[in-house]
């Protein structure tokens, strides 16, 4: 297998730039890697003919000294990207057989800039998942290994992360409702980043919760993360969330420069039962921080504790009316009993098209918007939200951002938690905070466990402040200095 | 506490239009029953004069302008339909 | 106007109906897309992939939509809330893409305001308005397409409807009528709704109760989707009549949703489609709340025309005319147009007063002109006779050209010709006599002729001088001036 799977995005750039590389030769090396990296499950659907007309449209735009961080980069677009003309189910039986009309703008984004589609990324389905448990496509596998024994590559962008992490693409498309980059990021050695909500435009992105969900990227490094980032954001008038702020140039944040920068440790996250493992990590990185000359200021997050609750009626009551469209009436499965009606066809159509999983929280949303009980649950849910994006607000009074474990625990083994939703859904519980509160939040790689998974360090920022998350990761990254690799085993 | 019986979860799922075989309903209900008991933890909050929370970014809605930019493409609306006739979708019979 | 009560068996009832309106925003572009809004087009012609609830397609909000809603509640006089939402209101239908509408529940865009009913007789009836909200409307189903199938057109899914709720204060079919008639020539006025029940573009749900004259408020039924004012008034009356035989007879109204059969006379239930109604109103995450400042509400309100309303007011005051013709000029905003125009034709043509020219102007629109039309089955819209021509005719009139006489032949040729008054004169010789030499012929010759008529009337029978004076102008075939003829005919019949 050829090094070029191993470059990062940064590097390659360079020797597309001087052109000791072509955007042809990379992309076929990535093709060949996608083909080899089946056993991980990682791809849902691969697009190898059009990635090498893309290279060569690639080629052509470097050779009239039209680059930009992103030209040449063969990368993986996670299925809930409307991409056109190609396999757009969010990994659900449901969108059987869609195929959009339209592309996405992140991935438009991608594509103006020079990017290179490789194929369609699994994930859970609709996203609803914290392990890549519940795609219609099968569960993915993480790179990494517990010895011989599968881990789950965490979710729901675990299509995503494995790719990146098993050198299938150098760099990928990812959704974050509740944690969904940040965690999986977490269980691979990747990083992943999900910037404030409203900076990547949701348009033709398969919605799950539309108050949470906000794209970001998977790379191997923070400084692919800042190249791939700037690519994919930016003002979109088609999607009335999206707010009209210009994009900093993040990669020129990444100075390892933070002497005299305040970072909030919260109280709240120190957690009962934390393995000590994640607190010792986190107690390394507080230090890492502190040696580069940064304040380290305790602080608190009162209502911390009542993020996943409030998360669990939140994302599944808007998911419940954004699934509603699914109803074998315009496009995707149709399932028609016998001489059935309308409402049967409704019926066993969406009894047919949607997982266990999902069937839940479309129940529970349901459930908790019903005549009688919005108040008690939605109601209460979003004024609870709103103390929690309170707490942020005073707590970034005093710093300029916070440090904390990604995930409570590392990759653990498939059906190891699906039997019990509540265990699963314990996952987010360091992410989903943040996302209640719309911020920008990173996972960087920064050690292993004792069973040699990876394990990260989630870096929390102010609103539009996506600079200073590079920045703190940045320093992170190279205090950790995170060089493990997983032992490719699936090729 | 959450109390959902056989029958709740019956009316839930014909809300949400999923059918969900009969010796199924009491294990969900179980389920949804965990899930709800365990998100009403959130009674302990006090939420006395906090508004829920109406938007995260903080920003005004924007306004597009009253122009025709999109329609004029059939059949890209009807591509993927599982059945279209005629230029409409095609559904079993509506009986009124 | 008496108070309508409908006679039971055994009590008298009183009716208390409230009327929710759907109007469609007159707009180019959809509420949340851009696609058109016109009516008539190819099925799913116009529709946009987010009309269309494709996976991740998102609402962006119309500015003209906005402005309209906040235009009509100022014509009614209504509160303008400045803080807005669009929430969800989900239910599932063939014809509704995403699986819920995109409404205003909790927050909608206008409060309360009041729409004037005119009761005749200078009498007028204030009924509130609840709140205007705006919606995006559903597609089209059709069922009797094809044996096993039901047909779906999104043409009209996500066009902007003004949903108007009134307060329950109306008390019989005539007032149901007026509130819409009066609904419907306010936004027609201001151009926020062609108002074209036909085409559906207003609709109406008619919510009706009964009681015990006294008692408090019954339970109601939602008569769904009227689409027409007879209509209205008919679903009132057979709906209040069958409430008050289930009150009498010992039973209970059950609230419901019903539709009224106008080929039987009758309102039915639509139980079916009522079952397991929750429709989970929460706010459109995909949204931000609707803001806007009184600058924007200052600019909408200094873009509404005359209101009808203000326009009565000084058509009777300033012009001089009566209570009644003003409201049957008012009543539909192009006949209001229509004589507008004509008065200000008349006006230039002829150098006199509006106020002095409005009554005969205004006879001649609700007379000669509207006569006509009825009997050609027209509306003013295309009428043969433009207000610029029907002015020219009156001026001819005016300056003693033609006689009043004359001039409803004249008008019968231009109604048929679409020729100009004058043209029509010219050509047919129907220029007035005003000779006092040549009437004065004409009537010796008549007296010469009739020696029995002139003895009776020197006799006493004063009454006769009419005869006379249609003799004349039977030999002068009407050309003669009316005045005139009556001026110099007494002299030579008193000898």
């Amino acid at each position: 297998m050829s090094d070029l799977t191993k470059l990062k995005i940064a590097e390659a750039r360079n020797l597309l730039g001087k052109g000791e590389l072509s955007a042809r030769e990379l992309t076929e090396a990535h093709v060949k890697a996608v083909e080899a990296s089946t056993p991980l499950n990682a791809y849902v659907a691969v697009t190898a003919d059009q990635a090498i007309t893309m290279a060569d449209a690639a080629d052509a735009k470097i050779k009239a000294g039209n680059i930009n961080g992103m030209t040449g980069i063969p990368v993986g677009i996670k299925d809930l990207f409307a991409t056109k003309g190609v396999h757009t189910q969010a990994c659900s039986h449901i969108l059987d057989g869609f195929k959009p009309e339209y592309e996405s703008t992140v991935t438009q984004k991608l594509w103006d800039d020079g990017a290179i589609m490789l194929g369609k990324l699994n994930m859970d389905e609709f996203a609803m998942g914290s392990s890549n448990e519940t795609s219609y496509y099968g569960p993915v596998k993480n790179p990494w290994r517990r010895g011989t024994t599968d881990t789950v590559p965490g979710g729901s962008s675990g299509g995503s992360v494995a790719a990146v992490a098993g050198f299938a693409a150098m760099g990928a498309t990812a959704s974050d409702t509740g944690g969904s980059i940040r965690q999986p990021a977490s269980f691979t050695g990747t990083f992943g980043i999900k910037p404030t909500y409203g900076r990547c435009s949701r348009y033709g992105m398969v919605a799950f919760a539309s108050s949470l969900d906000q794209a970001g990227v998977i790379t191997r490094d923070v400084r692919d993360g800042a190249i791939m980032l700037a690519s994919i954001s930016g003002f979109d008038p088609k999607d009335s969330t999206s707010v009209d702020l210009a994009v900093p140039n993040f990669e020129a944040a990444i100075t390892g420069d933070i002497r005299g920068m305040k970072i909030g440790i919260p109280a709240e996250y120190r957690q009962d039962g934390m393995p000590s493992e994640i607190e010792a990590l986190w107690q390394k990185g507080i230090g890492w921080l502190k040696d580069a000359g940064a304040e380290i200021v305790d602080i608190s997050l009162p209502h911390t504790k009542y993020a996943l609750a409030t998360y669990y009626i939140v994302a599944p009551a808007e998911a419940s009316s954004n699934l509603a469209r699914y109803d074998g009436v315009r496009y995707g499965l149709r399932v028609t009993p016998e001489n059935g009606s309308l409402d049967a066809m409704y019926d066993a159509t969406r009894a047919a098209g949607f997982g266990d999983e999902v069937k839940r929280r479309i129940m529970i949303g349901t459930y908790v918007l019903s005549a009688g009980y919005y108040d008690a649950y939605y109601l209460k849910a979003q004024k609870v939200r709103q103390l929690i994006s309170n707490d942020f607000k005073s707590a970034f009074e005093k710093v300029d951002a916070i440090l904390t474990p990604t995930a409570p625990s590392a990759a653990f083994a498939p059906g190891e938690k699906t039997d019990d939703p509540l265990s699963m859904y314990l996952n987010d519980v360091f992410t989903v905070p943040a996302s209640l509160a719309g911020l920008p939040g990173s996972s960087v790689p920064a050690g292993l466990d004792a069973n040699g998974l990876p394990l990260g360090l989630q870096i929390l920022g102010k609103p539009w402040d996506e600079e200073t998350v590079f920045k703190v990761s940045g320093v992170i990254e190279e205090a950790a200095g995170f060089t493990a690799t997983p032992s490719v085993w699936w090729r | 506490m959450s109390n959902i019986d056989k029958a709740t979860v019956a009316k839930i799922a014909r809300l949400a239009r999923i059918k969900i075989e009969d010796q199924k309903l009491a294990p969900l209900a179980g389920e949804l029953n965990q899930i709800l008991n365990w998100v009403e933890q959130l009674d302990e909050v006090n939420t006395d004069n906090v508004a829920p929370m109406a938007s995260v970014v903080d920003a005004k809605l924007r306004w597009r302008s009253d122009e025709i930019t999109d329609g004029d493409k059939q059949e890209s609306v009807l591509k993927n339909a599982p059945k279209a006739e005629y230029g409409f979708f095609a559904v079993p019979k509506v009986i009124e | 106007m008496s108070k309508y009560i409908i006679q039971g068996a055994k009590d008298d009832f009183e009716v208390v109906i409230g009327l929710e309106v759907h109007a469609q925003v007159i707009s180019n572009s959809k509420l949340f897309s851009g696609a058109s809004t016109e009516f008539g087009a190819e099925p799913n012609s116009q529709v946009s992939l987010v009309d269309a609830a494709m996976p991740g397609m998102l609402p962006t909000i119309n500015a003209e939509c906005v402005r309209q809603a906040v235009r009509t509640g100022l014509a009614i006089g209504a509160e303008i809330n400045k803080y807005s939402v669009f929430d969800r209101k989900n239910y599932f239908y063939a014809d509704l893409p995403q699986g819920y509408q995109i409404s205003q529940f909790k927050h909608p865009i206008v409060g309360e305001g009041t729409v004037v009913l005119d009761m005749g007789d200078n009498k007028t009836k204030d009924v509130g308005v609840e709140r205007i909200h705006l919606e995006q409307d559903a597609g089209k189903s059709m069922h009797d397409q094809h044996p096993q199938y039901t047909y779906v057109d999104l043409n009209r899914s996500g066009v902007a409807l003004m949903e108007i709720v009134s307060k329950p204060d109306m008390t019989s079919p005539e007032e149901a009528g007026a509130y819409l008639t009066k609904l419907r020539t306010i936004l027609r006025y201001i151009g926020t709704c062609d108002g074209n029940m036909e085409q559906g573009s207003m609709r109406a749900d008619v919510n009706v109760s009964v009681r015990r004259a006294g008692e408090p408020l019954g339970t109601r039924c939602e008569i769904k989707n009227v689409n027409s004012i007879r209509f209205v008034r008919q679903a009132v009356e057979v709906e209040a009549r069958r409430q008050v035989d289930i009150i009498e007879a010992g039973g209970k109204i059950d609230q419901e949703t019903r539709l009224f059969d106008p080929v039987k006379g009758e309102t039915r239930s639509m139980r079916s489609k009522e079952e397991a109604h929750d429709y989970r109103y929460f706010p459109d995450p995909d949204l931000l709340p609707l803001e806007f400042d009184d600058a924007f509400v200052e600019a909408a309100r200094a873009s509404l025309p005359e209101l009808p309303d203000e326009k009565k007011a000084r058509l009777v005051k300033a012009l001089g005319l009566n209570d009644y013709t003003a409201s049957v000029l008012v009543a539909e905003k192009e006949t209001a147009v229509y004589f507008e125009n004509i008065l200000e034709a008349l006006t230039s043509k002829t150098g006199k007063d509006a106020a002095a020219l409005a009554v005969k102007a205004s006879n001649w629109v609700t007379g000669d002109l509207f006569g006509a039309l009825n009997k050609a089955g027209k509306t003013i819209e295309d009428s043969p006779v433009s207000a610029e021509q029907g002015a020219e005719l009156l001026a001819l009139i005016e300056d003693g050209t033609i006689s009043g006489r004359i001039a409803k032949d004249v008008f019968e040729i231009m109604f048929e010709t679409g020729k100009g008054a004058g043209v029509i004169v010219e050509e047919k010789g129907l220029k007035q006599v005003s000779d006092t030499g040549e009437i004065e012929k004409i009537i010796d010759a008549v007296i010469a002729a009739n020696p029995e008529q002139l003895a009776q009337y020197r006799a006493g029978r004063d009454k006769l001088i009419g005869f006379f004076v249609g003799q004349v102008m039977k030999e002068t075939g009407g050309k003669a001036n009316p005045g005139m003829v009556n001026q110099l005919l007494k002299p030579k019949l008193d000898g």
